[in-house]
């Protein structure tokens, strides 16, 4: 279990501000902290990795104190066993990929570690390349293996994939919760991005001028009340298309994307990014076994 | 060519080349502190480190000449006690060289550090690593143009020194007479042609080097390390 208590004056870009935070995360937790750029997330990341020193502020990670200001007790970034992932990734650019990796072990501990996290974010074709001749999604990748090889027990992502496109991002994630399952992590991820946060998470803080506003839960993708004969689903509209009179929407409903065919009417008042509700007149849903 | 004109071509070059030696050991320290220093008292540093690009030279060989003879407290000091005279030596030539060109090596550094982005060394302590590992693992071998610069820079410099090693070196043959100052020499006694030799050699070196470091830096650019 960690417990985090912090408090930290800030100067936002709108003004001074005041970080004051009160989180338990659970161990093997997947924790997302959201909320609009500003509101102090990264600076909430930096505390608990230890790079910026609260005014106040009580860190334990299991049994082990990580800060304590009112008994001046604060351990460095070295030791604290994080793994932390920049938003810039921060790659070391005189090191190929596998230097990179390389350059985290521990003294005394073995090389297999790196192997093993290369194939595990498949990065085997690149590990010579250096930084600077991958794509971000590549580095972003090199990035989190990086963080990974001291099998640190906390990871923490700083927004890690808003710099990427929707393909990559998907298969990012993909990687993300591959490796929080295999190596049994405790992971916060700091992200502006809802939709990121609601696929990757297990519980969700919204973080809100240094304040919590309130604990969310992903939304059910099936909306309780829906119509009487029948039932809906929630998702984002991606993209609308016509063809002549037929007008297609495209609408993301949890991973998987759905084709819905609409009235000029309809989609008269759809734009990308509205939410919306897709309703089915069917009775009864029916679950078919795929394989 | 006499003998006397290689004495010092190769006095001026071993000056250079010790006086950079020793600036690189304390050159990089001294960048990397004023770099991460948040103090208040930073600009007092660098305005200190930044003198001697502005002083007259005499102005520092005087006061080096003033603290380091016998007659002064710390000259008589260093010569009883440790046995080193610096006035009129080739070792007090080294040690104004140092403060002389001090600048040229650690600015070049210092901006180097300063433009590195900050979450290098952040990684790197997450990663375990202390400061000093960072430092020559991480920091170092990514600001290898500024590296180069200032240890070139420095050297340069030191090859063209003229005020400082006049004051506190003197003119004496083998010891401390650099090309510099035998061109100022020779023509005062009318031996232009060796004025012109020496000149002519520290124009040849001076653009070699600066068009060495240009087109090494330029390579290390495209490369992208």
């Amino acid at each position: 279990m960690i417990e985090i208590r912090l408090k930290k004056a800030l100067h936002a870009a709108a003004g001074p501000m005041k970080l004051d935070v009160n989180i338990t995360v659970s161990r093997g937790e997947f924790l997302a902290i959201t909320g609009p750029s500003g509101s102090g997330k990264t600076t909430l990341l930096r505390l608990i990795a230890g790079l910026v020193q609260p005014e106040e502020g009580y860190i334990r990670f299991g049994d082990t104190v990580w800060l304590d200001t009112a008994h001046r007790v604060s351990l460095r970034p070295q030791e604290r066993h994080i793994g932390l992932v920049f938003q810039d990734y921060a790659l070391f650019p005189n090191m190929t990929v596998r230097q990179n990796l390389e350059y985290a072990l521990r003294k005394g501990q073995s090389k297999q570690i790196a192997d093993e996290l290369i194939d595990i974010t498949e990065l085997r074709e690149l590990e010579n390349r250096y930084p600077a001749t991958l794509s971000g999604g590549q580095q972003q990748r090199v990035a989190l293996a990086r963080a990974l090889v001291r099998q640190p027990r906390l990871l923490l992502l700083d927004e890690p994939l808003s710099a990427l496109d929707a393909g990559i991002r998907a298969k990012l994630q993909h990687y993300i919760l591959r490796v929080h399952e295999a190596f049994h992590l405790t992971t916060i991820l700091v992200s502006h991005d809802q939709r990121e946060v609601f696929k990757l998470s297990s519980r969700i803080i919204t973080l809100q001028h240094g304040r919590i506003s309130q604990p969310v839960s992903p939304p059910p993708i099936l909306l309780a009340n829906g119509p009487e004969n029948g039932f809906q689903l929630s998702g984002e509209v991606l993209d609308i298309e016509s063809a002549g009179k037929k007008i297609t929407v495209k609408v993301l409903i949890g991973a998987n994307m759905l084709r819905v065919e609409a009235s000029p009417d309809e989609a008269r008042h759809l734009h990308p990014g509205d939410t919306v509700a897709v309703r089915f007149n069917a009775r009864q849903p029916e679950l078919v076994r795929k394989r | 060519m006499a003998p006397e004109f290689w004495q010092t071509i190769g006095l001026t070059f071993r000056l250079a080349a010790a006086t950079t030696l020793l600036l690189i050991l304390i050159g990089i320290p001294l960048a990397y502190a004023i770099a991460q220093s948040r103090s208040r008292f930073k600009p007092l540093m660098e305005a200190l480190v930044s003198m001697p690009l502005v002083l007259p030279p005499t102005v520092l060989g005087f006061y080096l000449l003033v603290a380091l003879s016998p007659g002064s407290w710390l000259g008589a000091w260093l010569e009883q006690a440790l046995g080193v005279k610096l006035v009129f030596t080739f070792g007090g030539l080294v040690l104004g060289s140092i403060f002389y060109s001090l600048p040229f090596m650690a600015q070049p550094i210092q901006s180097g550090f300063e433009n590195l982005p900050a979450n290098l060394a952040e990684a790197s302590y997450t990663l375990g690593k202390s400061r000093m590992e960072t430092l020559l693992r991480v920091l170092l071998p990514n600001i290898k143009p500024s590296l180069l610069t200032g240890i070139v820079l420095a050297f340069a410099h030191t090859v063209g020194e003229f005020g400082v090693i006049l004051m506190i070196g003197g003119n004496i043959p083998g010891h401390t007479r650099v090309a510099s100052i035998a061109i100022y020499d020779e023509v005062e006694a009318m031996n232009y042609g060796l004025a012109n030799q020496y000149a002519l050699v520290l124009i040849v070196f001076a653009f070699s080097i600066l068009a060495l470091v240009y087109g090494i830096n330029r390579r290390m650019l495209k490369a992208g390390s």
